[in-house]
């Protein structure tokens, strides 16, 4: 019972950080109808510009009072910067292509994918690099199972931002826009609509979110390193498509499910991460092969 | 009353296809005018190409005198002209309330309201299903709240590509009636049909496009009366 609960937990706080990197990946899916190969690496960027942040405003050795107001700052400011780092991808990257054939976005969308990763190995080298767990430590005890406070966090603020943004994409002006230009770019231009701010705003959202969840899993794993993203964005890709590629609770619930999975798998079965990795990506085969549209895929007929 | 919308002598290519072939056509203020011909003749693209969606490579668009032919098809809504497209292009997976919230996408007043009750007037069957999906509406429903979206933004000059395709004669009936009302209340409508009957009834003049050309203009009297037409687009 408590090896479940602990496994449980486990897959949550994994699931937080797929959830909001699968995010990213289901919004430019449903606007452009592009896998964006790049997210994983603009994730572990996001992690590393976190870092940076850290350790210039030397949070490891604040004192309590400033750790939240410092906490919350990196979190701002390393959203904002790789959000924008997302939209310089998109405006280079990806809005040249758009009237090309399918294939010529997805072919960039690998090598910017390459070249995010050559400049972090360039930059920060080869080897894993010790990350701070800035957020609080303790356990709650449950009785049937202690509960990790930092993981109770974790979950906590991706499920805050996950909230922050349905409200977003479902009450807001701009959130009318996304999804309006996601269902009919001419309509959507046709009520006035400017199109490549919307994708735009898209990419910076999809590339904060990953911010983000590039600092949690620091906190979390207590490292990084320059190829971080290559597996967790193939995961996070994963929770994307099972949750129904292009809907954004989908997304969400996708991530928390592979989380749960990857988890179980991992800690029932001996040989760990392979087997995970095997499930995983079963599990993408098959919801390719048989159930397309995932869990939550758009079901509403276009006449 | 002054022209309102003036299209001079456009070409638009779709790539190496050339469309339209020097298309020259004008709406005055308050007028309905309508434009037919056959499949494939060009009209779908007069409108696009005056909404912006397919630009013009040749020629001039103005409205009011204001020149539009190189303004963005987002912007051009702001000039005040509304386009209910070809196939409705209504938005499928929101609610019938957010499509019209979107037909105002561009104004900031606070006046969407009752300009939304004013719609809701104009088709009871829209309020009825405000919370549904607008992929679910029938067909004739869809081609309402194309309409009433379009109307939302409070266009000048209003472009109703084929509104009445596919639609049982009673809901084509209707379809007409509001767009009567619609231009009784001081809106312009440019009109594309098929039905060039019914279109030719309601419209003071209209213009005859084949393969990208105007072949004909005049008072739809003149129209309906004229041999060609009838043999043509009027089945007589
Ligand atoms: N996207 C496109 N690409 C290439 N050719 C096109 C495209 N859209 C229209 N055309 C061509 O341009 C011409 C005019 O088409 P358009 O849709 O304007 O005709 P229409 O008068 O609206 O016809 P219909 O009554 O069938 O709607 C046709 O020959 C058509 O094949
Ligand atoms: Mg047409």
């Amino acid at each position: 019972m408590r090896f479940f609960a602990d496994q449980l937990i486990l897959g949550l706080t994994d699931g937080a950080i797929f959830a909001l990197i699968a995010l990213g990946y289901t919004m430019v899916y449903g606007i452009i109808e592009l896998i964006n190969f790049a997210h994983g690496d603009i994730f572990t960027v996001g992690g590393f510009i976190g870092l940076t942040l850290i350790s210039i405003l030397g949070l490891q050795h604040a004192p309590p009072a400033l750790l939240i107001p410092g906490v919350i700052l990196v979190f701002l400011v390393a959203m904002s910067l790789n959000g924008l780092l997302g939209v310089a991808i998109e405006r280079v990257a990806y809005r040249p292509l758009r009237n090309a054939p399918r294939l010529a976005p997805l072919i960039t969308a690998v090598g910017i994918s390459f070249i995010l990763e050559g400049i972090l190995f360039l930059l920060k080298g080869p080897n894993q690099i010790s990350y701070p767990n800035l957020l609080p430590g303790g356990s709650l005890n449950l009785g049937f199972a202690s509960i990790g406070v930092g993981n109770v966090f974790i979950i906590l603020i991706a499920l805050g931002l996950m909230i922050a943004l349905n409200q977003f994409i479902q009450r807001t002006r701009v959130g009318r826009a996304m999804r309006a230009t996601a269902q009919d770019r001419d309509a959507a231009r046709l009520m006035g609509v400017n199109i490549n701010r919307t994708i735009a705003i898209t990419f910076f959202i999809g590339s904060a979110l990953a911010a983000a969840g590039g600092i949690i899993y620091g906190f979390d794993y207590q490292t990084i390193d320059f190829s971080l993203g290559f597996r967790n964005g193939l995961v996070a890709f994963t929770a994307a498509v099972f949750g129904g590629i292009g809907n954004v609770v989908g997304a969400a619930l996708g991530g928390f499910i592979i989380g749960i999975i990857i988890d179980f798998v991992g800690g029932y079965f001996q040989g760990g991460q392979q087997w995970s990795d095997v499930v995983v990506f079963s599990i993408l085969i098959l919801v390719l092969v048989f159930r397309p549209t995932g869990l939550l895929g758009m079901r509403v007929p276009e006449k | 009353m002054g022209v309102l919308l003036e299209v001079d002598q456009i070409d638009v290519f779709y790539g190496r296809i050339q469309a339209l072939r020097g298309v020259s056509l004008h709406v005055d203020e308050g007028e309905i005018v309508t434009l037919i011909g056959a499949n494939g003749a060009g009209k779908t693209t007069t409108l696009r190409a005056i909404s912006g969606l397919t630009p013009a490579s040749s020629g001039s668009i103005r409205i009011r005198g204001q020149d539009i032919t190189r303004t963005q098809a987002e912007d051009i809504v702001t000039k005040g002209i509304g386009h209910a497209p070809e196939g409705r292009r209504i938005f499928a997976r929101m609610s019938v309330r957010e499509n019209l919230d979107l037909g105002a996408y561009i104004r900031r007043d606070g006046e969407t309201r009752s300009d939304m009750e004013r719609i809701y007037t104009l088709f009871p069957r829209l309020k009825e299903r405000q919370a549904q999906l607008a992929g679910t509406l029938s067909g004739g429903e869809q081609q309402m709240l194309c309409i009433g979206r379009a109307m939302m933004s409070r266009p000048k000059v209003l472009l109703l590509d084929e509104p009445s395709l596919g639609l049982a004669p009673l809901m084509v009936d209707t379809i007409f009636q509001v767009i009567r009302e619609i231009n009784a209340e001081g809106t312009t409508i440019l009109l594309i049909e098929q039905n060039a009957l019914k279109a030719l009834g309601v419209a003071a003049r209209g213009y005859v496009l084949e393969t990208g050309r105007i072949v004909k203009e005049g008072p739809s009297k003149q129209l309906m009366e004229s041999p060609d037409v009838q043999k043509a687009y009027l089945g007589i």
